[in-house]
């Protein structure tokens, strides 16, 4: 009755409900979103040639700030109404918990990104002049990268001073080689003029062991708040 | 043990001042670099240390992660027997021997090897739960330090001799990889006011280890990419400059074992007072508790770190 | 040689630095010396 998978969809289920009554939190997390990437049109105001250059990396780290304003509500709820000392008594598995907040925070993400891209190739009159499919992976990879780190070291900083500060701080340098990737294959498939296969198959490697390693040591944080 | 601590100073003090004094004075200058090599002296043990510092670290949380959970520390346990064995014997086989890059010889492979093994076994031994966690914490603080000065002397060193302060090559951009997370670790634990702030800590610890290779072989294919200019001498190197090197080390290894002594103490102390004020606060003994007059007690947490 | 200047500055911003970290060791210790006297003054 209550296997994993249940209670995973279940709490997913129950958070995309919660979010959709109260859509003010995602109301100001999108304009947020067009606020960060209007602010960037104009700081890095480029002409056709050295956008796609830097194209890969404006994008990804305007992603990168639009994420951590999601994750850092990501247990709030939790917290507001001890459901996560009713987790540490029940007999689920927290990994069951930790998927469904990751992937809630995947596709609340993705809506952020959803919205950010198309108005980046506006403002930067972008072209994808590489294989334009390969941004899909690269998206899924590299948000998913972001975010189940993030959902995880939103656990760690639940009881922390200045807990808002605490989850950028831990999760930018780990996210280094992935930001790295993920820019690198942007770079590269916009500018269409060599393979992003190495880059891909790292961000695949880098979601596979911080998945892992997340799901393994989740129980370990829920015990410890 | 605690008499012991002057004399190692001394010690310590006067080695440090000798292999100074070497690499100032007696080393010879550098054909094309001239004296500011000389840097080299200082900067090469630092990362050293400072990389050996940050392994304790793992090797520290990660025992510490094991105490709590029997069955992952077997697993652990033979996990690094593995290492130790496939380590010591696989350079040796004549495929994998030509697998390894230049001037890597399978001797150092090899004991690099089973030092990891021991390492971890004689940290296991030496440290039990809440010393292991003290341990990473001092490891971690003194590693920051020496990782700070890799991170500074760097720089001095490349700028008048290659001509620009940073580049994105391996070394620097690893150092500067771990020099982030570490410190992301020490924010941390002081921002952490848990009783298991241990735990979240030695988790993060793992989560860099688990980052480690992963940003090496980012850099490794942005490099081939994006060719950076090249800095940090390589090739073979002056015996008498590689003794005078290894001198260094040998001084800013007793250095760094002396810190973290007197980092270790410190820790100690300070959580020994914490819990004995703790108590006090908890049983009471018909009087006022004595940190009444100095704070309450109970804010204290025993496994905070020490606050400057 | 004007990249002498290089190499005084690294040696000095070496043990600057292991000379402040000191330092704040010293502190934090005298501040327990502290805490713990007036610990046992208060028993």
């Amino acid at each position: 009755m209550s296997s994993p998978r249940s209670i995973t969809v279940a709490t997913l289920a129950k958070d995309i409900r919660l979010e959709w009554r109260s859509r003010d939190a995602i109301n100001s997390m999108l304009f947020f979103s067009l606020l960060v990437v209007v602010i960037f049109s104009f700081s890095f105001d480029p002409n056709a040639e050295e956008s796609r250059e830097i194209a890969g990396g404006l994008i990804w780290v305007a992603f990168l700030f639009a994420a951590v304003v999601a994750l850092n509500q990501t247990w709030a709820r939790e917290l507001r109404n001890q459901v996560l000392d009713a987790y540490r008594v029940s007999p689920a598995p927290a990994s069951a918990l930790f998927v469904a907040k990751a992937l809630g925070n995947f596709l609340l993400v993705s809506l952020l990104e959803a919205l950010m891209a198309p108005l980046f190739m506006i403002f930067y009159n972008l072209r994808v002049l590489g294989p334009a499919w390969q941004l899909i992976p690269v998206a899924i990879l590299g948000t998913w990268a972001l975010v189940v780190n993030g959902t995880f070291f939103a656990a760690m900083s639940l009881r922390t001073r200045s807990r808002e500060i605490m989850l950028p701080l831990l999760l930018f340098p780990i996210s280094i080689p992935a930001v790295q990737s993920m820019v690198e294959a942007t770079r590269i498939i916009l500018a269409g003029d060599a393979s992003a296969r190495f880059w891909i198959v790292l961000l695949l490697t880098y979601d596979v062991v911080f998945t892992t390693a997340c799901l393994a040591l989740f129980e370990t944080i829920l015990q410890a708040e | 043990m605690k008499r012991a601590f002057p004399i190692l100073a001394v010690l310590t003090a006067l080695l440090l001042g000798y292999a100074t004094y070497q690499a100032l004075v007696v080393a010879p200058t550098e054909r094309t670099m001239g004296d500011v090599q000389r840097i080299f002296y200082y900067h090469v043990p630092s990362a050293w240390t400072a990389f050996l510092l940050f392994f304790v670290n793992f090797l520290a949380s990660l025992q510490y992660l094991a105490t709590a959970n029997p069955s992952a520390k077997r697993v652990i346990n033979w996990v690094v027997i593995a290492i130790a064995v496939v380590g010591a014997v696989a350079p040796y086989i004549p495929q994998v021997q030509k697998q390894l890059p230049e001037g890597l010889y399978p001797s150092s492979v090899a004991t690099t090897a089973v030092m990891i093994a021991v390492l971890y076994f004689l940290v296991g031994k030496f440290f039990i739960e809440r010393s292991l966690d003290v341990l990473a914490v001092t490891a971690a603080e003194v590693g920051v330090i020496f990782c700070s000065i890799v991170l500074v002397t760097g720089p001095l060193w490349a700028r008048p001799v290659w001509g620009i302060w940073w580049t994105w090559d391996l070394r620097l951009t690893l150092t500067l990889v771990l020099w982030l997370i570490y410190v992301s670790y020490l924010v941390l634990r002081r921002f952490s006011d848990s009783a298991q702030t241990p735990k979240l800590a030695a988790v993060l610890a793992i989560f860099g280890a688990l980052d480690v290779p992963l940003v090496y072989f980012s850099i490794w294919f942005f490099r081939t990419q994006h060719p950076q200019p090249v800095i940090g001498g390589g090739g073979s190197i002056d015996p008498r400059m590689l003794h005078i090197l290894l001198m260094n080390w040998l001084a800013f290894s007793c250095f760094a074992f002396l810190v973290c002594w007197l980092r270790y103490r410190l820790e100690i102390m300070q959580r020994d007072l914490h819990e004995a004020q703790a108590l006090e606060a908890l049983l009471g003994d018909g009087l006022p508790p004595s940190s009444a007059r100095t704070g309450s007690p109970i804010n204290r947490t025993p496994s905070g770190t020490g606050t400057a | 040689m004007n990249s002498i200047k290089f190499l005084y500055a690294a040696y000095i911003a070496t043990w600057l630095i292991h000379g402040l970290y000191l330092g704040s060791l010293a502190r934090r210790y005298s501040r327990l010396r502290r805490e713990m006297k007036d610990s046992d003054k208060g028993r």
